[in-house]
């Protein structure tokens, strides 16, 4: 009856995760867990997050113990049946753990990686995941972003459906000699983005600048856009943390930019060493200043948001729903106050201007929801 | 990102920078190869092949092979840097800096100085140092305490190859002179180093490991050791934070003294002789502004004071191993105030 033992396994977060550290479990061993239910929090190197049960019922066994380091798809614990006998659970951990080494060698050969597309002359960078048919999913990040910060998102979208991120101008891996910066400018390098790959319409998930270039594009060419999920978008309202926009184009030292990366997020204890060093070496590319500052000035000008797109909502036909974070810091919650009734809006106790970080399971069910 | 070695990057970093910017020259001995000789053009490339493809790419107006004599090109490369170009200059190996002392000291780290701030010197000086490749006592030294000393030059020491090619464009676009430091046994060592150019600025370390009961500051080669140590440690409860000055002047003094007021503890690895190194001096800096936070004595791991020995296995024997960083930190986090 191996067929009702289900392996609970280490996630890969992000393209460089290779490990990771279980800190603490949420669920004893003989108690029912529910798909969805915290499990247990792990740390890679770059992060804490919660990990959510991909699957639900009896808990048999936790492997890995609180405190213990293990790679990416090593088995965490067995959940299974009541009826399912000690000796089948010994067996099924047995043979997991002698073809693991196999397996991994094999994942690791398959582990996607980001490709490049040209645009209007400029690279773009993508990644793109999950093999499911049907309208896919595509994730923009915000300014100063890269395709990484959906790392708690691809894995679990690309399971339903195909998922492409990416690099927008200026940023992570794209060219970094941006001409067009505005957010309609932006919005066109997006519809070419989806042209280039082929993709006729798209679910657009934005978070705060990408929310609303997806935005954009959706009142543009609203037949590219099969549905919207916003998260912490700009677009909503002329307030924008100047103070955090401009730190972050000046920013160059270790100790900035922690500062500045603590503000994204509602529990600062988030930005870890790697985090900081990943933005800073960013940062420190040739033309990545340049780029920013171009970009800021035309979408964020003088400490304010230069397009506000929301009082459009009410001719646009496509599904929207909006998620924010009650404690961002960055662009404020009270933007997706007074909203036409059609678009859902779900706000998010203790999370900050990172949603799809801070509360990466509940984002994704939004998505996945709205997405079909 | 592809993983390249540090040799590879110090040439990427020369190379795109060469590119950029057509002040850029590179001089030394043999850095090409072959000049006035019949034979393979661009047959060394630097003596141990850093500076390879440079001179089919740019030419000789801008890769120069300069004659055995160090006080003449490194003089030569001051006065370029003081008139418009931008050289990066190589002196082989730093234990023969002697001879170009006056050079270095009196003219290229004097100029803006002497010059009420009128004057700049765009000068980097590459040198080869460091013990461990079996080269002997007059080949192997650690010389940056000398030139860290001396106001007026920038001392820049990479721990690794990403750190390489950030620094060196830097130093490139610096208008002071700089004596960039390349350990000669980290030339083959390999990582991620981007393919576009970037600039990792001077003065700010940075911090490899995080922990809570000791800090170890180490440079250049001493970082690897000194990671290979936390890691080791954090499994028993030993938590480190490494601090990688990158520059030795500058010095990132704040970002040691804050680390150890919360640790209480120092550890600094330093490969050069003991008398008037840098682990003398960043151990001074402690203790004269962190005394209160102290909870332990401060401990120096370097060599001894005595020329780095032919035989391999007293080299060995001479240089900070990983395993006397571990007897330090052991040491240190046993006072438990």
């Amino acid at each position: 009856m191996s067929g009702d033992i289900q392996a609970i396994t280490m996630p890969k977060w992000g393209l460089a995760m290779e490990e990771g550290m279980v800190v603490a479990w949420h669920v004893e061993p003989g108690s029912e867990v529910g798909a969805g239910d915290d499990l247990l929090d792990i740390e890679t190197t770059k992060i804490t997050n919660v990990f959510e049960a991909p699957v639900g019922g009896l808990l048999r066994r936790q492997i890995v113990a609180a405190g213990e380091t293990v790679p990416v798809g090593a088995l965490l614990g067995v959940v299974a049946d009541p009826a399912v006998e000690e000796g089948e659970i010994d067996a099924f951990v047995t043979r997991f753990n002698e073809s693991f080494e196999v397996e991994a060698k094999e994942a690791a050969a398959a582990a996607p990686e980001t490709q490049v597309v040209e645009v209007a002359g400029l690279p773009l960078a993508y990644l793109r995941m999950g093999e499911a048919e049907g309208t896919p999913i595509l994730l923009i990040h915000g300014f100063g972003g890269d395709l990484n910060n959906w790392l708690f998102n691809l894995p679990s979208l690309a399971e339903s459906h195909g998922v492409y991120a990416l690099d927008l101008p200026g940023h992570g891996k794209s060219g970094k000699a941006v001409a067009k910066v505005g957010l309609e400018a932006l919005a066109e390098t997006l519809a070419g983005f989806m042209a280039a790959l082929g993709i006729e319409d798209a679910h657009l998930v934005g978070h705060s600048m990408g929310g609303a270039i997806a935005l954009q594009l959706a009142l543009a060419r609203p037949a590219r856009v099969a549905s919207l999920t916003l998260i912490s978008p700009a677009g909503f309202g002329p307030d924008i943390n100047a103070d955090y926009i401009e730190g972050f184009i000046a920013a160059e030292r270790r100790k900035e930019m922690k500062r500045l990366l603590q503000m994204l997020f509602a529990d600062p204890e988030l930005v870890s060493r790697d985090m900081v060093n990943d933005l800073l070496k960013y940062k420190r590319l040739d033309g990545v200043t340049a780029a920013l500052r171009a970009i800021a000035d035309a979408v964020f000008p003088d400490g304010r948001q230069a397009g506000v797109l929301s009082p459009r909502l009410a001719d646009l036909a496509v599904p929207l729903q909006v998620v924010w974070g009650a404690e961002d810091r960055i662009i404020p919650a009270s933007h997706a106050a007074d909203l036409p009734d059609k678009v859902r809006v779900h706000l998010l106790d203790e999370v900050g201007h990172m949603p799809q970080m801070e509360a990466a399971g509940e984002v994704n069910r939004l998505i996945a929801e709205i997405a079909g | 990102m592809a993983k390249k070695s540090f040799r590879q990057a110090v040439n990427e970093a020369l190379a795109q920078e060469m590119r950029r910017d057509p002040t850029v020259v590179v001089m030394g001995e043999d850095n090409a190869g072959g000049m006035g000789a019949p034979g393979e053009d661009d047959a060394w490339g630097g003596v141990l092949g850093v500076t390879k493809g440079l001179m089919p790419e740019f030419g000789r107006d801008r890769v120069l092979d300069t004659p055995i004599s160090e006080s003449a090109f490194i003089g030569a490369a001051a006065g370029a840097a003081a008139t418009g170009l931008r050289p990066v200059a190589e002196l082989m190996f730093v234990d023969f800096m002697g001879v170009c002392f006056d050079q270095i000291f009196n003219q290229a780290g004097k100029f803006r100085y002497m010059f009420g701030g009128k004057a700049v010197t765009p000068m980097v000086v590459r040198t080869m140092f460091g013990a461990g490749f079996r080269a002997a006592s007059q080949h192997s030294q650690c010389l940056y305490p000398i030139f860290t000393h001396t106001p007026g030059l920038k001392v820049v020491i990479p721990s690794s190859p990403y750190e390489a090619k950030g620094l060196m464009i830097q130093s490139i676009r610096d208008d002071d002179p700089v004596i960039f430091f390349e350990h000669k046994v980290m030339y083959d060592d390999e990582e991620e180093v981007p393919d576009e150019p970037y600039t990792i600025p001077f003065g700010e370390a940075n911090v490899t490991r995080e922990g809570d009961d000791v800090t170890v500051v180490a440079i250049g080669r001493m970082v690897g050791f000194a990671n290979q140590v936390a890691d080791k440690l954090e499994g028993e409860g030993i938590g480190c934070t490494v601090i990688d000055p990158r520059t030795t002047s500058p010095l990132d003094e704040d970002s040691i003294l804050e680390s150890v007021e919360e640790t209480g503890r120092l550890v600094v690895v330093d490969e050069s002789n003991p008398r008037c190194n840098l682990a003398t001096d960043i151990a001074a800096l402690a203790a004269e502004n962190v005394f209160d936070a102290l909870k332990a004595p401060i401990r120096k791991v370097t060599p001894p004071h005595t020329p780095v020995p032919f035989a391999p296995e007293l080299e060995d024997l001479y240089i900070p191993s990983p395993e006397k960083i571990e007897a330090a930190v052991r040491d240190v986090a046993g006072h438990r105030a």
